[in-house]
């Protein structure tokens, strides 16, 4: 196994490994999603036609806020130990630990999805007017925009001293546009009312724009002290 | 001989204060180094400055005869004062990840040979299936070691690896250490056990306030000052 590819495949292994045994991440996103549905189902009491209208902005602010616990526990881990320093002395190419984090998170944040889904739908009795398929793009857009950009927040803030303050300052103003797209893409579907197609594709410019950034940019962020 | 690690003027501040003041020598190879002094002399500074984590100040560093320490890194080995290891896998796991970080083989059964041989060389247990993290202190020191070995470096740098550590253990590193720098390996040490060392370091590299004081073959002479 060698080049970008089986770095990546090795890191992701190791990732998934060592989630298994702590369950860290999904843990804590899950209870605080769980949380989230709660509360707003006790602080609103809406009607069908509303739920549609509001449960997009609903169900992506949870994603956010769950994800945020998720990304600083990616990089806690690698900071536990001094571990991080390891992989710094190595020929190792940074991209590959950063894709491998990306993608660690993504199947994290998708497997909360999975999980939550169905207790959004059973809370706020939602049901897709418009073209239903579409949703699972979206989501899958969505949650990429979040980690992309959460991942390289959170190693970028990984070596100050409120990193847990510090990440959602840098990250959430930056996914503005994604969350605006994510909410407006749901909300279209499950009204039915007007097309999400326009929100799909500025979804899917964000995310190539911030990856290729973020790829760019991830060496000099593994090697500033 | 040519020198296989030439410091030149190397100053490293953080902020406002300078860990290292303007250091200069020069290291011949299949020698071990004992790097001496006390707490916030420098001497941790600089062997991470030399395993190219610290960017210095002012200053350079030539290692294997060139200054692009990136290119060279696959030649180092460094353990830190932490272990850089991961708390929640076993010693394999843990090894056989950071092999694949340096590419040592592609081959499976070479890799696992490979782990199991430093483990071994440290007087450690291949098939302990314990996680680290339950490891005692010693132990983990040994299986740090381990890894910064993996890749039969040239040079090693080495920060406290007998600290915690039993005398018979610490005098079973040095044996060890000393069959490394007879298949000439260039070794650092930074200790505060300047004992163990003695009779089996080439030269005891004196530092104080940031600066190489002096440099000794034998450790009552600097002591006796």
């Amino acid at each position: 196994m060698s080049g970008v590819a089986g770095l990546t495949r090795a890191t992701l292994a190791k990732d998934l490994r060592l989630e298994w045994r702590s369950k860290d991440a999904i843990n804590s996103m899950l209870f605080f999603s769980l949380l989230v549905v709660v509360i707003f189902s006790f602080s609103f009491d809406p009607t069908a036609e509303e739920s549609r209208r509001i449960a997009g902005g609903l169900v992506w602010v949870a994603f956010l806020f769950a994800a945020v616990v998720a990304l600083n526990q990616t990089w806690a881990r690698e900071m536990r130990n001094q571990v991080l320093d390891a992989y710094r002395v190595s020929p190792a190419p940074p991209n590959a630990l950063f894709l491998a984090k990306v993608i660690g998170n993504f199947i994290f944040v998708t497997i909360l999805q999975a999980l939550m889904t169905p207790l959004f739908i059973v809370f706020y009795n939602l049901r897709a007017l418009g073209p239903a398929y579409q949703l699972p793009i979206v989501a899958a857009l969505g949650t990429w925009a979040l980690v992309v950009n959460g991942t390289f927040f959170a190693a970028m803030s990984l070596r100050t001293r409120s990193r847990e303050i510090m990440l959602p300052l840098l990250l959430f103003p930056i996914s503005i546009p994604a969350l605006l797209a994510m909410v407006e893409a749901t909300g279209a579907i499950l009204t039915g009312e007007f097309s999400a197609k326009f929100w799909i594709v500025l979804l899917a410019a964000y995310d190539v724009v911030f990856t290729i950034a973020s790829l760019f940019l991830f060496g000099l962020v593994l090697q500033a002290e | 001989m040519l020198p296989v690690v030439v410091v030149t003027d190397l100053v490293k501040q953080f902020g406002r204060f300078a860990a290292l003041r303007g250091v200069s020598a020069e290291f011949t190879p299949s020698r071990l180094y004992a790097i001496l002094g006390d707490n916030g002399a420098g001497k941790t500074t600089l062997l991470r400055a030399l395993a190219g984590l610290t960017v210095a100040t002012r200053g350079s560093i030539s290692m294997l005869g060139t200054t692009d320490l990136h290119s060279v890194c696959g030649q180092l080995g460094y353990m830190a004062h932490p272990s850089l290891l991961y708390d929640e896998m076993n010693g394999m796991e843990n090894l056989r990840y950071f092999a694949r970080l340096y590419a040592i083989s592609d081959g499976a059964q070479n890799n696992e040979d490979r782990c199991a041989g430093v483990i071994r060389a440290v007087k450690l247990d291949p098939s302990l299936t314990r996680p680290v993290g339950q490891y005692s202190q010693g132990m983990r020191q040994r299986m740090s070691l381990a890894r910064a070995l993996l890749n039969d470096p040239k040079i090693l740098l080495l920060d406290e690896p007998f600290s915690n550590v039993d005398l018979r253990s610490a005098r079973e590193m040095v044996s060890l250490l000393i069959g490394l720098r007879e298949a000439g390996k260039t070794i650092f040490v930074v200790t505060h056990q300047a004992s163990l060392l003695e009779g089996t370091a080439d030269e005891f590299v004196w530092m104080e306030a940031g600066k190489i004081v002096s440099r000794t073959r034998d450790l009552q002479h600097q002591e006796s000052r």
